[in-house]
């Protein structure tokens, strides 16, 4: 166990399980940088240096620089994983989906059951998302809940370094297409990581803290802004639990209704934008599934249905943050259901 | 490299299969008995014949909407095609794909399309999986000309170069990209495409079986040996309609006629099979004849089959499995 970045966790879990699994491939454009030049090779690592230092462990067999060509690359990582490889592919920023979103939503997904369940498709689509780094609308969405809706995904968003490590090589090891959704403001973030390789298991939530007045979900970058509106909140009396369900698909509805249950308010925090977004998703399930145990509506924190904007006052504006989500607790504690 | 005398006789087995095949796909569409859309791929069988007897069955394809053709040539058994064509629990995805999903992944048929484009990508992971895991196996992607015009397509085409991959692009050009002909939507020259990107590329005359085959048989040779991918343009001919519900209105009479006639490629086999000596007239007609029984049993079992219980409904979506360390 030491600290470690979230960046660094899961660079040791790609080269962990390059080391124990000959059949993972890593490819991407930059996923080493400098290819082909005269200058300094794995210059970058990707974009964002998580693959840094594969080359030099693993060679350009494994670990390929692909050209700007989304479609084709993405497609091939299907092709490969239906004969044979376990490739873990990278798209720069998830919102780069849109030139090959054919190759996840109508392949890679759809392979097992059209093809009467004789498919595996074992690879890992990564890719970095969220707001926060001025980057604007084609940089920087949170678009997990495509993929949620999409079945024979599976859909992985983690929230710190631990969890990054476990979740991926988690993903690695499943045989199904994994969509891993790495939030771009987190990559500095430390924790402590075990050395050792280690698995998270999918559908599990993570249960941050638990109290008995509220409970507040929340993925990815928004889990740790929940867990800031928690502390200020208890400095207020009020208890809330805090929950991590770390994938949107799988999704863990029994620890969710569980807390729904016992909380009887919940707030919902989703980066992603308000319609048919996660919070949707999963008020919907509490709605139907838990309506009597609610003393309050279900509160959503989400940004506005807009667009993510560049200058930082709007970018500031448009994220959920820990005002906002103590503000909705708030409101829901007046209801006296 | 020339077919031998078994050789030959195989590929017109093959090639009669497929014909007489998609011939009773029509007529079960006809009598209301498909329940979704076919594309039909006769006309087109010394096509898929060809390549695919150039192939081993380690070897790979990627296929189309029009994949029947493909699927029968690369090894998928006709009882469970034609039962998953009529939507029936014995089919060969037990009714989960219909026409265009069949896929055998353990003959290498990686699956048909329902996407114009959506292969070649997947056939140049194949292609990749080959390369990288030392398989020796090399990955044929079967394309129409509308999928020529997909960007897709041009991407890998590029990433085939880069990686140099031992892929295939099979481009069969029917004439006609559904309801429009190739000759409006495509510009230039598909031959010359490809080698813009420096890859090694011909034409070849899809009515003739050798052609295909030899052209093919170069194609592996070179992809095997590590001199990367090739683009082979084969022209040929579609006999029916995009899909089962297209009265084809669009193609005249008399060039309907004209291919049935002057450009079908079975009977072109034949007559050079009978007139050259090579089999007999005789062997073929036994061949026809245990070809017509076979496919009649795949229609009158995939009739009788039952439907899928709605309890499958909500299985095969994922895989209950993982790799352990």
């Amino acid at each position: 166990m030491s600290r470690k970045t979230f960046r660094a966790a899961l660079n040791e879990a790609l080269h962990q399980e390059m080391a124990a699994d000959p059949r993972v491939v890593v490819f991407g454009e930059d996923i080493t940088g400098g290819t082909g030049g005269d200058g300094e090779q794995d210059a970058w690592g990707g974009a964002f240096g998580v693959t840094k230092g594969l080359l030099g462990a693993y060679g350009r067999e494994r670990v390929l620089d692909t050209p700007i060509t989304e479609s084709a690359f993405v497609g091939a990582a299907a092709g490969a994983a239906l004969t044979g490889l376990r490739p873990v592919v990278e798209i720069m920023f998830v919102d780069f989906i849109g030139v090959c979103l054919d190759q996840v939503m109508n392949q890679a997904a759809k392979f097992r059951y059209m093809f009467g369940g004789k498919a595996r498709c074992p690879m890992v689509l990564r890719a970095t998302f969220g707001a926060g780094a001025r980057s604007a609308s084609q940089h920087s969405q949170a678009l997990y809940p495509l993929f949620t809706h999409i079945p024979g995904l599976k859909v992985v968003i983690p929230s710190n370094p631990s969890d990054a490590k476990g979740l991926l090589i988690e993903a690695i090891r499943d045989d199904n297409p994994v969509i891993f959704l790495e939030h771009k403001m987190l990559y500095d973030e430390q924790g402590e990581v075990a050395d050792q390789p280690y698995t998270v298991p999918f559908g599990e939530a993570r249960i941050l803290r638990e109290g008995k007045d509220a409970t507040i979900f929340a993925y990815g970058r928004m889990v740790g802004r929940a867990e800031e509106a928690a502390k200020v909140l208890e400095g207020e009396g009020i208890k809330v639990s805090v929950i991590d369900p770390r994938t949107t698909s799988p999704l863990d509805t029994e620890t969710i209704l569980e807390f729904a249950e016992e909380t009887g308010r919940v707030i919902i925090v989703d980066e992603s934008s308000p319609r048919c977004g996660m919070a949707a998703d999963i008020a919907a399930l509490i709605a139907e599934e838990a309506f009597d145990a609610l003393r309050a509506p279900i509160f959503k924190v989400t940004p506005p249905h807009t667009p993510v904007p560049y200058a930082p006052s709007l970018e500031d504006a448009y994220l959920p943050d820990a005002a906002r989500i103590a503000a909705a607790v708030r409101r829901s504690m007046k209801h006296r259901g | 490299m020339q077919m031998t005398r078994e050789q030959l006789a195989e590929a017109y087995r093959k090639m009669h299969t497929i014909r007489v095949f998609e011939t009773r796909v029509h007529a079960e569409a006809q009598a209301g008995r498909v329940p979704g859309s076919t594309h039909l791929y006769a006309g087109q069988e010394s096509v898929a014949v060809g390549v695919c007897m150039a192939l081993n069955d380690s070897d790979y394809i990627v296929s189309t909407h029009r994949g029947h053709g493909h699927s029968i040539a690369k090894g998928c058994e006709v009882n469970g095609m034609m039962a998953e064509i009529l939507g029936k629990e014995t089919g060969t995805c037990k009714g989960k794909g219909g026409s265009m999903h069949i896929a055998d992944l353990d003959v290498g048929m990686l699956g048909a399309n329902g996407i114009v484009g959506g292969g070649p990508p997947l056939a140049c992971g194949a292609a990749l999986s080959a390369k990288t895991l030392g398989t020796g196996a090399v990955s044929v992607t079967f394309s129409g000309d509308g999928a020529v015009n997909q960007g897709t397509t041009a991407e890998s085409l590029n990433l085939a170069m880069v990686w140099n991959l031992p892929v295939i692009f099979v481009i069969e050009d029917n004439g006609w990209g559904e309801a429009t002909s190739s000759e409006y939507a495509t510009a230039g020259s598909i031959v010359e495409r490809a080698r813009g990107y420096g890859m090694t590329a011909e034409k070849v005359d899809g009515l003739s079986l050798s052609d295909v085959y030899e052209s093919t048989t170069a194609a592996v040779e070179r992809a095997r040996s590590g001199e990367g991918p090739t683009l082979l343009h084969v022209t040929t001919e579609r006999f029916y309609g995009h899909f089962n519900g297209d009265v084809d209105t669009y193609r005249s009479d008399a060039l309907k006629a004209d291919q049935r006639a002057n450009r079908d490629c079975l009977i072109r086999l034949r007559t050079a099979l009978t007139e050259g000596g090579l089999i007999p007239a005789d062997e073929l007609d036994k061949i026809d004849a245990e070809v017509e029984a076979i496919i009649d049993t795949a229609v009158t079992e995939a009739r009788a089959a039952a439907d899928p219980n709605p309890a499958s409904l909500t299985t095969d979506i994922y895989v209950n499995s993982r790799q352990e360390a």
